[in-house]
């Protein structure tokens, strides 16, 4: 179970592979525009995640290591194609507005990385588990720059979430402010290089925050062990 | 014979950064003033704007970094960075891109690099790009000058303008744009661009009314605006605030780049008199390139940006898809001053330079 927690831990936050890899960066400043769009190619990447790095645990004890790179790809592209068929026929308007960032997927160091270093090492369950929280904390950026960019750019949060979700999501659009000149730089690749920066610096500003919290802690500690050896 | 006792230190510097950064603001008085006189107060309200904007995120992201705020307000820095960026956009865009733009300049070009001194880019030019980039209706909307437009305008017009899109009288930007005969005016550099795209000759082009009708190819506002800003930047060479190298070697890349061109073809290309006094390049070589913090420090060097910066104004204006180009060629440049600083690093003293070590080399 602990080691469960730790790749959960992992994949969210301490080596989350969009904010501390730095992997999958093209499709992740690319079509992160709205939340929908973050969101839809988020999920995507996560099941390719979880059937790659499944299916290169099972094989893992059969596959030559000179040749296991052009097979775990050939896995990658199996999955994406079936993702991206999928997509295809329950989501065709998202599908056409990702267009070819979903057959890009197959591209993506993030997924080949998990698959090389972990999948090819542990067994079918945790990789599973790990593919699935590497994907989650990858979806999770791509789903907060997405909002950053949606809010700056048009001053809406989950404009056609509907493509995704079904017409139900409608209602979830909300309207921060109107505007009639969208704000280009948010919507345009540079913009999600800035908010991207940004995100990785609150990232870098929380980590010493709670170390410090830690250290503090840990001080606190030492001292009452003195006092309790002066006592006795 | 008298001696007189002088302590330690012996050297000292003449200016600190406030003092430096008060007289380039006082230098753009003349500029200021003679736009202000041609856009009417349009200019002001920017500046006015801007300043408030600059000072107020300047103070509250030292906050943030837990810095002397004070000591990093009274260096105007932040002031001089805004009026920058006033000047160059048009007088009546709407308040909320000045507020942008100026937030972008000090928030994110300057503090987050580090604050003064560790910028990379030019605050002002680079806000100006990003400004250009996302806002390009309301960056472009350049009124005509005061004796050419059909409608004119107070104070109270023009601070209506800013707020609310329209004069007090009613009339929309739109209809302030229009020029005496009721067409809307481009800009000269604008004007002249189009021209030549839709297959007139350059001298075609000039004749009409945004030029001025004694010397040719110069714009009717932008050359006495230019004019302005060159007082004031020849005030700062007297002063000894900037050095001749960036403001020389810019205006001599741009001079002669137009004028090889315009001798090849002059129906084509415009004179060197048309590009250096229309557009921004008085204030950009003597005022925004000279920025300290983001020009190269050699003097080898600044010779170098200087020019880079002169001949990609030229290409961007003749090929690219804007009329002027100086705040690209400056940010593109500023990318390079690294590289250039590290090429051009004088000698020390008692030490031999590296063409002297190879000839030594040679000889033993």
């Amino acid at each position: 179970m602990n080691e469960f927690k730790e790749l959960s831990w992992q994949g969210l936050w301490k080596n989350n592979p969009a904010l501390v890899q730095l992997l999958g960066l093209c499709p992740l400043l690319a079509v992160t525009a709205t939340v929908t769009n973050g969101l839809g190619l988020g999920l995507a990447t996560t099941l390719v995640l979880i059937g790659s790095n499944t299916t290169v645990s099972i094989i893992r004890n059969w596959v030559p290591s000179e040749i296991r790179i052009p097979i775990f790809v050939m896995i990658i592209a199996a999955f994406v194609t079936i993702v991206q068929l999928l997509m295809n026929a329950y989501i065709f308007t998202l599908y056409q507005a990702l267009g070819i960032f979903i057959p890009l997927i197959v591209t993506n160091c993030a997924i080949i990385g998990r698959a090389e270093a972990y999948a090819s090492k542990n067994t079918v369950g945790k990789s599973a588990f790990d593919g699935l929280m590497m994907g989650l904390g990858f979806t999770l950026i791509l789903v907060l720059l997405g909002a950053m960019r949606e809010l700056l750019g048009y001053g809406t949060l989950f404009d056609g979430a509907n493509l995704l979700l079904g017409d139900w999501a409608t209602s979830l659009k909300i309207t921060v402010f109107e505007t009639d000149s969208p704000f280009l730089l948010a919507i345009l690749p540079p913009g999600a290089f800035l908010c991207m920066g940004l995100l990785i610096a609150l990232k870098n500003v929380l980590d010493s925050h709670m170390e410090r919290l830690f250290a503090a802690k840990a001080e606190e500690k030492v001292v009452q062990r003195a006092r309790v050896t002066t006592e006795s | 014979m008298k001696f007189r006792l002088a302590s330690s230190p012996h050297q000292h510097i003449r200016r600190d950064t406030g003092q430096v950064m008060r007289l380039v603001i006082l230098a753009m008085i003349p500029g200021v003033l003679l736009q202000t006189w041609f856009f009417g107060w349009g200019t002001v309200i920017q500046i006015g704007l801007a300043i408030i904007t600059a000072v107020v995120t300047e103070a509250a992201i030292l906050e943030l970094r837990k810095r002397d705020f004070e000591r990093a307000l009274k260096d105007y820095s932040a002031v001089l960075t805004a009026m920058l960026l006033a000047v160059s956009i048009p007088p009546f865009a709407p308040w909320w891109v000045i507020v942008i733009g100026t937030f972008f300049a000090i928030g994110i070009v300057k503090q987050l690099y580090g604050g003064l001194g560790f910028n990379v880019f030019n605050p002002a030019m680079a806000a100006y790009v990003m400004l250009l980039v996302s806002f390009p209706v309301q960056m472009t909307q350049w009124i005509p000058p005061v004796n050419l437009a059909q409608y004119s305008h107070n104070f109270m017009d023009a601070l209506n303008a800013v707020f609310t899109g329209f004069s007090v009288e009613g009339f929309s930007l739109a209809q302030l744009k229009t020029g005496i005969d009721g067409v809307t005016m481009a800009t000269p550099l604008d004007t002249v661009k189009t021209g030549l795209a839709q297959g007139f000759t350059y001298s075609e082009t000039i004749e009409r009314p945004i030029f001025d009708s004694v010397i040719s190819g110069l714009g009717v506002a932008s050359s006495w605006i230019s004019l302005g800003y060159l007082l004031g930047g020849l005030y700062l060479l007297k002063q000894k605030v900037i050095n001749w190298h960036i403001p020389l070697s810019m205006i001599a890349g741009l001079f002669i780049c137009s004028l090889i061109m315009s001798l090849v073809d002059s129906d084509l290309y415009p004179s060197s008199l048309f590009h250096l006094f229309n557009g921004s390049i008085i204030i950009g070589a003597f005022f925004i390139a000279t920025d300290p913090v983001s020009a190269s420090t050699t003097n080898k060097g600044r010779i170098i940006f200087g020019a880079a910066i002169g001949v990609w104004v030229y290409l961007i204006r003749e090929w690219g898809g804007y009329p002027d180009a100086v705040a690209f060629a400056v940010l593109i440049m500023n990318m390079a001053v690294p590289l250039i600083d590290y090429y051009t690093r004088p000698r020390t003293y008692g030490h031999s330079s590296s063409k002297r070590k190879s000839k030594d080399k040679a000889q033993s």
